[in-house]
């Protein structure tokens, strides 16, 4: 599709995005008492189903993550645009469906039902071993994850199987995207990705073969470096962060473990911002989905910090930056 | 009818024909992004439907260009053209705007879509909002004037 032909739907998002939560709304959010004072203001913003006084803060969040998915296919963007963000909720379906099959229990709560292979579609192929009616990015991986942990019993060892192909699966698409912020999105989760094995390796000691097994190269970070750094320790790994373009990153580890966490997730914003001055294309409609996915996160955050009488420094602790 | 005759009306033909496309072009890709708005803010309506119509202008100097050649070479008026080399010089003289209209059109229509986005997030913009697309305008003035002066000073 033309880059042109996004025009009215790029017009639109620019409507809908003066509705975003704004630093200052999160801010006042974690100012507030309590969470249902949160879930209050939240409504009046127009969050959640207006005809129903009566929500939890769980079936709010999750009818606005419905209502942008909505929108998003609305808008009609090509769904080759669309499949990288889908990646991590296949991939984490295909764990919990081979650990399913393989312990015999039933955990159905532990599948994301908005993916586009549920719990009985996934569970069933994986029980057959009918892995040709998955995706050719995650046949391969499936299968092989699915003979390990029946032979070995090893969950670690089929979850590194998996997640290394949900990081192979993203770089390979962001590699041959035509969109922009598809390729921006696949380099930067695929180097966060590296960024914290690399940091949780070294913390757990971790030897150089588990992290060449975890780690996908992306175009920002050389795995092969990083491994190097990670097997030397943490600061080896912050030094090496500190002459690359995630120097924030070496900054976020050196100060603490949650202030790199929140640098992980505000990599997101970083990638979506020149959206906001893009006025064709469907990088705008990205961002907007990505920006709403992010608030969602950020009022989930705040709603259970507050429900479990969280401190608000705490709760700042954990602020994600907004799009707006 | 002689072949100088043909090339003149030729340029009218370009002057008009090229420009109102590159107008419709430029009106349809700003008349998306007005509805985009207007989907989710009815009330930007009269704002956006300004902007919309910005990239209409080259279309109409076309026609205008159009309309003096036409009313020069014996068609609405005027003498005939007899001879190939004046009917070379209408059609030189059309040009300009056949193809400055066109280009600038579909140029302003971006502008302009980009434009009805800033004003969907800042309404109170609307005056700076309308200096970008306008900008592009001159251009196809310009263009006018020159095949304005040419086509009437022809003879």
């Amino acid at each position: 599709m033309s880059e042109l032909n996004y025009a009215y739907a790029v017009a639109r998002i620019r409507v809908l995005e003066k509705y975003l939560l704004s630093d200052s709304d999160i801010e006042q959010m974690i100012a507030m008492p309590s969470d249902a004072a949160v879930l209050t203001f939240l409504k009046e913003r127009g969050w959640g189903d207006e005809s129903s006084a009566h929500e939890t803060p769980e079936t709010v969040l999750s009818e606005e993550l419905a209502k942008t998915n909505a929108l998003v296919r609305e808008l009609k963007v090509e769904p080759e645009v669309l499949e990288v963000f889908s990646y991590q909720e296949m991939f984490h379906n295909l764990k919990a469906a081979v650990k399913e099959a393989c312990s015999q229990d039933t955990h159905p709560g532990i599948f994301l039902e908005s993916a586009d292979y549920g719990r009985e579609k996934m569970l069933r192929i994986v029980q057959e071993q009918s892995f040709d009616e998955l995706p050719s990015h995650m046949k391969k991986c499936a299968e092989e994850a699915f003979q390990t942990l029946l032979h070995t019993r090893d969950g670690q060892l089929c979850d590194i199987i998996i997640d290394r192909a949900t990081l192979e699966a993203i770089a390979e698409t962001g590699r041959n995207a035509k969109e922009a912020i598809v390729r921006d999105y696949a380099d930067m989760f695929v180097s966060v990705a590296d960024i914290k094995i690399a940091v949780r390796s070294a913390n757990t000691g971790k030897t150089r073969e588990f992290m060449e097994r975890a780690m996908v190269s992306s175009p920002s970070v050389d795995a092969r470096r990083l491994i190097q750094a990670a097997a030397s320790g943490k600061d080896e790994v912050i030094a090496y962060l500190a002459g690359t373009r995630f120097a924030g990153a070496a900054e976020a580890l050196s100060e603490s473990p949650s202030a790199f966490e929140r640098w992980c997730d505000n990599q997101i914003i970083e990638i979506i911002k020149p959206q906001k001055y893009n006025a064709f294309s469907a990088g705008p409609i990205v961002a907007y989905k990505l920006a709403r996915e992010n608030e969602i996160r950020m009022a989930r955050i705040i709603l259970t910090a507050k429900a479990n009488g969280l401190p608000e420094s705490a709760i700042r602790e954990r602020a994600r930056k907004m799009y707006v | 009818m002689n072949l100088g005759m043909a090339f003149a009306l030729l340029g009218a033909a370009l002057a008009s024909g090229l420009a109102g496309w590159g107008s419709a072009k430029g009106v349809g890709i700003a008349g998306q992004a007005a509805a985009g708005v207007v989907s989710e803010d009815p009330s930007q309506f009269a704002k956006v439907l300004i902007l919309q119509l910005l990239p209409g202008t080259q279309g109409i100097y076309g026609l205008l260009v159009a309309f003096i050649t036409l009313s020069q070479i014996g068609v609405l008026g005027g003498t005939a053209i007899t001879d190939v080399p004046t009917g070379l010089m209408y059609f030189a003289a059309c040009l300009p705007i056949a193809l400055a209209g066109l280009g600038s059109a579909i140029y302003q229509g971006k502008t302009s879509a980009a434009s009805i986005g800033l004003v969907a997030k800042k309404p109170d913009q609307f005056g700076k909002a309308m200096l970008f697309p306008a900008m592009v305008e001159t251009y196809a003035i310009l263009a006018l004037l020159v095949s304005i002066l040419a086509v009437t000073n022809i003879r």
